[in-house]
């Protein structure tokens, strides 16, 4: 197994700030969009674009939401190990706003699929965005594509890319790992 | 992540703590779903649930009904009084009949204490019990125990007295198993004729006096005085039950602490609880009603993860 380092945590850094500057680019003030991390992986990036367009760009209200798509997933009992759900958040009605889901990795392109069923529970938004880290590209299932990515990688089927936050993983990383 | 340790929900006395604990967490979830404006996921659309109702039940129909629909499972309904075991079709002969229709999940009240445990063996689908004759209602018990644990944040040491007809009530039993597995201390009070002569051999302690009942608990889950199921004269009167065993404000006003007040319903208003104590905010009966939505969908949602095809 040899697992080699795709972005270390500087780079991270500056991509975060560059996604932060291109939400701002498209949604001026926020005041008509939501950010929505998907649960549990893509939580960590939503809450770090919040905090960078809170603090370093001064925005003001920024809605950030959390949604679980457990019970959305087409592959309910088709696998062999049971799905574990995680808490949604989500406070506010998204009726009529420009919602931004944002998830760390985009693969098969299934979560997003759920999650747009998922989201629909809270209202018609006027428009979907999908914001990823890792856009992995050759691996979709579906015909999804985001709009903003991070960093484009084609990653074989078999290689795993794994996502490390400094709030969990004590420092931000993004690995391939080759089994 | 966990399963459930059983492949039916047949009674309490069947799980063990770490499945209670799972059935809880899942509905925390599902009650955050049904608290949406769109109160539905579609997680179970390609599953088929029949609800046979051999004995007569609003609430738990209802509830089990709603639960189904918001998992977007779809729905047959059967109740007794109008089928053909009037015609004296066994319980087998119907549920095969109504399996051939590629049923997957099972939910049967029946007033044969057993009948669930019977037909799990029996026949070729997940099996809920929605309370068997004098036995076990184990949803109901989950639902009470998850309420109890919302209000009051943990079970565990806390002390609650099911007041009431114990002898013929199968929430009563079920309720015992699921707060004693989850540490809670437990008393019954109610008629000495009304109370099974083993009862202690479960850990519970009797107490006839109400007041003194009262006093030592947290939580009282009042049970409904089940004329339907006494053969004999067990109290000599209505109106004696309720000037011993009913609860009125009085009586909760000198208690020196506010104590929560549960009922699984239907309520005799005026026998065992008075209106004033039932609406009051001391009683948590209309949460109980919400969260057994989300407690039935958490369970059928848990045995359906089982189903493979």
């Amino acid at each position: 197994m040899s697992k080699k380092v795709l972005l270390n945590s500087k780079e991270i850094e500056i991509i975060l700030h560059r996604l932060a500057c291109q939400l701002i680019e498209n949604h001026n003030d926020f005041s008509e969009t939501v950010l929505i991390g998907l649960q549990p992986r893509g939580s960590f990036l939503a809450k770090r674009l919040a905090h960078i367009l809170t603090n370093d760009y001064k925005i003001k209200n920024i809605h950030l939401g959390l949604l679980d798509i457990t019970f959305y997933r087409d592959d309910f009992r088709r696998r062999d190990e049971p799905l574990e759900a995680t808490n949604t958040q989500i406070d506010f009605l998204i009726e009529n706003k420009n919602v931004v889901l944002i998830d760390d990795v985009l693969f098969s392109g299934r979560s997003v699929r759920a999650a747009l069923t998922a989201i629909q529970s809270y209202g018609r938004p006027e428009n979907v965005e999908l914001l990823v880290l890792i856009d992995r590209r050759f691996s979709r299932h579906l015909p999804i594509q985001p709009t903003y990515k991070g960093r484009q990688v084609d990653a074989i089927n078999e290689e795993k890319v794994i996502v490390h936050w400094k709030e969990i993983h004590s420092k931000d990383a993004i690995y391939i790992d080759n089994k | 992540m966990k399963q459930l340790s059983v492949e039916h929900l047949l009674g309490i006395k069947y799980l063990n703590k770490n499945d209670i604990d799972l059935i809880f967490e899942t509905a925390n979830h599902f009650k955050e779903v049904i608290n949406r404006p769109i109160k539905k996921v579609p997680s179970l659309r390609d599953i088929t649930i029949a609800n046979l109702f051999f004995e007569n039940s609003t609430r738990t129909k209802l509830s089990f009904e709603l639960a189904e629909k918001r998992l977007s499972a779809d729905v047959i309904n059967f109740s007794a009084s109008q089928s053909s075991v009037k015609k004296g079709e066994t319980l087998i002969d119907t549920v095969n009949n109504i399996l051939a229709m590629k049923v997957d999940i099972v939910i049967m009240r029946h007033p044969n204490v057993g009948a669930g445990v019977f037909l799990s063996k029996h026949v070729d689908a997940k099996i809920i019990n929605a309370g068997d004759g004098t036995h076990e209602h184990p949803t109901q018990a989950l639902l009470d125990s998850y309420s109890i644990k919302e209000k009051l944040g943990t079970i565990k040491g806390k002390k609650i007295v099911i007041v009431g007809d114990i002898l013929h009530s199968r929430v009563a039993l079920s309720n015992i198993f699921a707060l004693k597995l989850q540490g809670a201390e437990v008393k019954v009070c109610g008629p000495t004729t009304l109370i099974p002569k083993y009862i202690t051999s479960l850990g519970v302690e009797v107490e006839t006096n109400i007041k003194k009942a009262l006093e030592w608990c947290d939580v009282a889950n009042v049970l409904r005085v089940q004329h339907e199921r006494m053969d004999i004269n067990y109290f000599p009167s209505t109106r004696e039950y309720t000037q011993l065993f009913g609860i009125n404000n009085e009586i909760l006003d000198n208690l020196g602490k506010k104590i929560t007040i549960m009922h699984p319903g239907p309520i005799n208003r005026g026998v065992e609880i008075t209106s004033d104590v039932a609406d009051s905010d001391q009683s948590i009966i209309l949460n109980q009603v919400e969260n057994g939505v989300a407690v039935r969908m958490a369970v059928i949602y848990l045995l359906a993860q089982q189903i493979k095809r």
